[in-house]
């Protein structure tokens, strides 16, 4: 029974998943672009529209849930990540989707972001990285490149930015992907291979803001310059990039290096496969790290790793258990544990 | 050895004071001899006095912990102002409760820790069993210690679990000094124990009885004291304490509303036993999340709320200024959330380990935004299950977040408790509604004031919450300036409309008089044994205690108006004194503070309510 229901194709559209209010972002924001691919993902996903829920924190991004017909949270600075945690363990049926940018989820929620990973809780993490606080009007973020002039760094920023894979991680995170906002189909692909992931799936999608960081992600998302400048990868598949696929990682010592196949000898053959479900994650953190120009930016599902049950089915399995075990039925036999009678004394 | 003839004098109560060093086991010396006295149907009320350190330095004042029991065939409502017997195993225990025992009190001492060494660590500058400090009292200097190691001697424990044994040798003097039976605290070690240490089980219990056999034998101990079962009462009774209550009540209410429990919560001093005690409770369906800070404690229960659990996050002081936004998110959002706050010595870290009543004006007003919340101040150990019962049922009822607060006092103490009959508590009926209803996130109960609460999963009611300001009904984001003001005179209103679903405030003694004493919450058994015994004696004094703070009760200034005078009593500097000029400014309030991290002693409220009457 419960199988047929699973595979009822539920005929939702698109159309079924935008609500009835006006989105209020800028025009030419990357945020348009990341709304219609979810939109897409969950109609492909063949989830039921009731047990969608949208939380974020707060961000121009953060105003996602208005713009979905699903149940919606927007909460406070920072602290998405913990509403979801308690609506997915409250209620681990419901599909539960976490917006975030990077000052909401690497500033003042970097906290729960890590543990939220660490835990390991069943949700899909979207997290609009356009290095910038936008919603403020342009002060640096934790994301923001190192020298950069924003309002608040009128003479570059002198601190080192986070790479939120590395964050992903180091939290022994089972999931992570990065997107780029130009390309609606694979960002699609990668909001589904998110939703099936069992565990915390964070995707990183490189997000342009208009206004205050124009053209930030240009250097990788530039039509010019995005097949040699991104690798795009895919699991079981060699690690090949560039506008004529001629260039490869391979591994050479400890380090990646960047080859040309068909010179000094290299063929696809020795060209690295991407294991994405390698429980050990030393690959995957070197892929997160590499950056522009020793190497091209890593894009797809780098991670996507079944190694650790969920943070809500353990606790359920723990009630369930608990449940089961307990010789006590009632709350009423509990408090009566060690009490005692009292009769009617008659000493005065 | 022979026996020696007693004598025996029934006693209507008595107050005992355990204290050592931390790590000497008083606490569960403590515990013991509390569980053994209710067995045998004293009342009682207790209080444990540690230091914030886990293991100050051994041997001096800091390191002292202590624990304060009254037990009585009469009623009785507070742990003792003064203590009848003090059992102190090393002269710092003996320096630090000196100033907290009755004139003549019976002291019992471990000898063997009693040399100079021990005198300097604890800040002594002469011999205090030389120099005449201990003059007019009965000491009983017992080598508690070098007895403890030989009783235990062929058993083959270790020496420093023979050493740690010694609390049960002071403990079994105090067995046969108030004619208490053995097999309770036996049975006790053994829970203790297990059956996975029965080595140490068999231990102690060896020196509970050699302590016992000391005292029978020692000349010192020449009269013993029997005090009754308490008269006038019977029912089912346990010793419990505040957290324990108050997660329990909690947990009633769960099962009342036929809901599953979720605490998203941080441990923090005096509020941890709560979150531990509701982590046992997986087998009734409780979820509890350890979160990974106090801000997350309450956010996941905000997102657990919204998904349909009943809601808590359980804190002290500290924790609830970090918890402040969330609350207001709870507001806005109008979900049903219990806070708890277990109220401390504050501001910052403060007293970690002392009651205060300082929180009353942060749960009130803490919070930016026009923010009401319901206030409910539980005010003994045994009802915080009551008010933790009731701040479920209004929050679920009303979909409204509540700040329920008790304090370290309350928490860690303990009183006998009647159990009541769980099925017997009003029921608990959220405004839930059915799947495909025409739903306004923002449409009310007319009776209630409350929103309706759809919830993640159900059909035909998907909807949009959270921080931005609501358009009344329909919930969609608004900045109409007209609407803000109307929202927020509902959100208002919400809360004061619950005066309606809350009992009247009842007063203790005569309607109406020369003095009435306000209280709230924690200083309850302080302030009516106080106003008892003035009763006694003919003087024109009653007391009101509140409970529900915000709202107040409805029949708050007809109460107020039949007294002459109005004292207003805190461990603070007068929050709820002003308070009160806030809400009811026509009455004069006069106010008795104290903030020293201790709870009001019952002579000291009475000097002062003489005082006023004289005046």
């Amino acid at each position: 029974m419960a199988e047929e229901i699973k595979t009822e194709q539920l005929q939702n559209t698109k159309a079924d998943f935008k609500s009835d209010q006006v989105v209020k972002w800028c025009a030419g924001c990357g945020d348009f672009a990341i709304l219609s691919a979810i939109q897409s993902a969950l109609v492909e996903s063949n989830v039921k529209k009731e047990d969608v829920v949208f939380v974020s924190g707060i961000g121009c991004s953060s105003r996602f849930p208005y713009y979905m017909n699903t149940y919606g949270f927007h909460g406070l600075h920072g602290r998405g990540a913990v509403i979801a945690s308690g609506i997915k363990v409250a209620n681990p049926k419901l599909d539960v989707w976490h917006i975030t940018g990077d000052g909401d989820s690497m500033a003042i929620g970097g906290n729960h972001f890590i543990h939220l990973v660490r835990r390991n809780i069943d949700m899909n993490v979207i997290l609009f990285n356009n290095k910038i606080y936008g919603l403020t009007k342009g002060q640096y973020s934790p994301t923001t490149p190192k020298g950069s002039i924003t309002k608040t760094s009128p003479e570059g920023t002198i601190e080192n930015p986070f790479k939120p894979g590395e964050l992903a991680m180091g939290a022994q995170g089972t999931f992570f992907a990065r997107v780029v906002d130009t390309e609606p189909k694979r960002m699609k692909e990668v909001f589904l291979e998110a939703t099936k992931h069992r565990g915390t799936s964070v995707v990183e999608v490189l997000q342009n803001c208009v206004i205050f960081n124009n053209r930030i992600h240009s250097e990788i998302t530039g039509k010019d310059v995005r097949d040699d400048h991104q690798i795009h990868l895919k699991h079981g598949k060699p690690m090949i990039f560039g506008k004529e696929k001629d260039k490869g990682l391979i591994l050479k010592g400890s380090r990646f290096e960047v080859v040309k196949i068909g010179e000094n000898g290299i063929s696809e053959e020795d060209i690295l496969v991407h294991d994405a479900h390698n429980p050990d994650d030393t690959t995957h953190y070197m892929l997160v790290r590499m950056t522009l120009p020793e190497y091209p930016v890593a894009t797809g599902v780098i991670r996507s790793c079944e190694c650790t049950n969920t943070y809500e089915a353990e606790l359920e399995f723990q009630v369930k258990r608990a449940m089961e075990k307990s010789d006590m039925n009632s709350l009423q036999e509990l408090i009566e544990e060690k009490s005692f009678v009292v009769e009617k004394s008659t000493k005065n | 050895m022979s026996k020696k003839t007693n004598k025996v004098i029934e006693v209507d109560a008595v107050v005992v004071k355990f204290a050592g060093d931390s790590g000497d086991g008083m606490q569960l010396s403590g515990s013991q001899f509390s569980d053994t006295s209710a067995f045998a149907g004293n009342d009682l009320a207790t209080f444990p006095d540690y230091p914030s350190e886990i293991r100050a330095p051994q041997g001096t004042v800091a390191g002292v912990s202590g624990f304060q029991l009254h037990i009585g065939h009469k009623e009785v409502d507070t742990p003792g102002d003064l203590a009848d017997v003090l059992v102190a195993l090393n002269p710092a225990a003996l320096k630090a409760n000196m100033k907290w025992v009755k004139s003549g009190a019976t002291i019992i001492i471990d000898i063997d820790n009693f040399d100079n060494k021990y005198y300097k660590k604890a800040g002594f500058i002469e011999d205090p069993l030389g120099d005449g400090t201990l003059d007019g009292y009965n000491v009983v200097k017992a080598p508690i210690s070098q007895l403890s190691k030989a009783t235990v001697k062929d058993l083959g424990v270790d020496a420093k679990s023979a050493e740690r044994t010694k609390n049960q040798f002071a403990l079994g003097i105090l067995y046969w000094l108030f004619n208490k039976d053995l097999k309770f605290g036996e049975e006790f070690i053994e829970n203790k124990f297990g059956d996975k240490k029965p080595l140490l089980s068999e231990a102690n219990k060896r020196v509970l009885r050699a302590g016992y056999n000391y005292a029978e034998t020692v000349e010192a101990l020449r009269t013993t004291y029997q005090i009754n079962p308490i008269k006038n009462r019977s029912g089912r009774f346990r010793n419990i304490t505040g957290n324990v209550a108050t997660a329990w009540g909690l947990v009633a209410a769960a099962e009342r509303a036929n809901m599953e429990l979720f605490l998203g919560s941080y441990p923090i001093t005096p509020a941890s036993e709560i979150l531990q005690e509701l982590s046992k409770m997986k087998k009734f369906g409780v979820k509890t999340f350890q979160a990974e800070d106090e801000i997350a404690g309450i956010n996941s229960a905000i997102g657990a709320s919204f998904a349909g659990d009943f809601a808590v996050t359980t804190t002290s002081g500290p924790g609830l200024a970090l918890k402040s936004e969330a609350v207001g998110l709870a507001v806005i959002t109008e979900l049903p959330l219990v806070i708890v706050d277990v109220q401390r010595g504050g501001p910052a870290t403060g007293l970690p380990t002392k009651p205060e009543q300082s929180d009353l004006m942060q749960a009130l007003y803490g919070r930016n935004g026009e923010s009401p919340c319901v206030v409910i101040a539980a005010s003994t150990p045994a009802n915080c299950f009551h008010y933790a019962f009731m701040s479920g049922k209004i929050s679920l009822e009303h979909m409204t977040p509540v700040i329920l607060l008790t304090d370290g006092y309350l928490a860690n103490g303990s009183e006998l408790w009647n159990i009541p009959q769980i099925k017997d508590l009003p029921e608990v009926k959220p405004p839930f509604i059915a799947d495909n209803s025409e739903y306004l996130p923002y449409k009310r109960n007319e009776k209630t004031l409350a929103r309706y609460w759809a919830l993640p999963g159900q059909e035909g009611m998907r909807h949009r919450i959270g921080g931005l300001e609501k358009e009344d009904e329909t919930g969609i984001v608004s900045h109409n300036p007209l609407n803000h003001e109307r929202m927020s005179y509902l959100r208002e209103g919400k809360v004061q409309n619950v005066v309606n679903f809350i009992p009247d405030l009842k007063v203790s003694g005569e309607d109406s008089g020369e003095l009435l004493v306000v209280g709230w919450g924690g200083t309850y058994g302080a302030l009516i044994s106080a106003v008892k015994d003035m009763q006694e004696k003919g003087k024109s004094v009653s007391l009101a205690q509140f409970n529900y703070i915000k709202p107040l009760p409805k029949n708050t200034a007809e109460v107020f108006s039949r007294f002459k005078k109005i004292v207003v009593c805190e461990i603070n500097l007068g929050q709820f004194a002003n308070y009160l000029r806030i809400c009811h400014p026509e009455f004069n309030y006069l106010q008795y503070n104290k903030i020293q991290g201790l709870p009001f002693m019952i002579s000291e409220l009475k000097d002062k309510f003489n005082e006023i009457l004289e005046d």
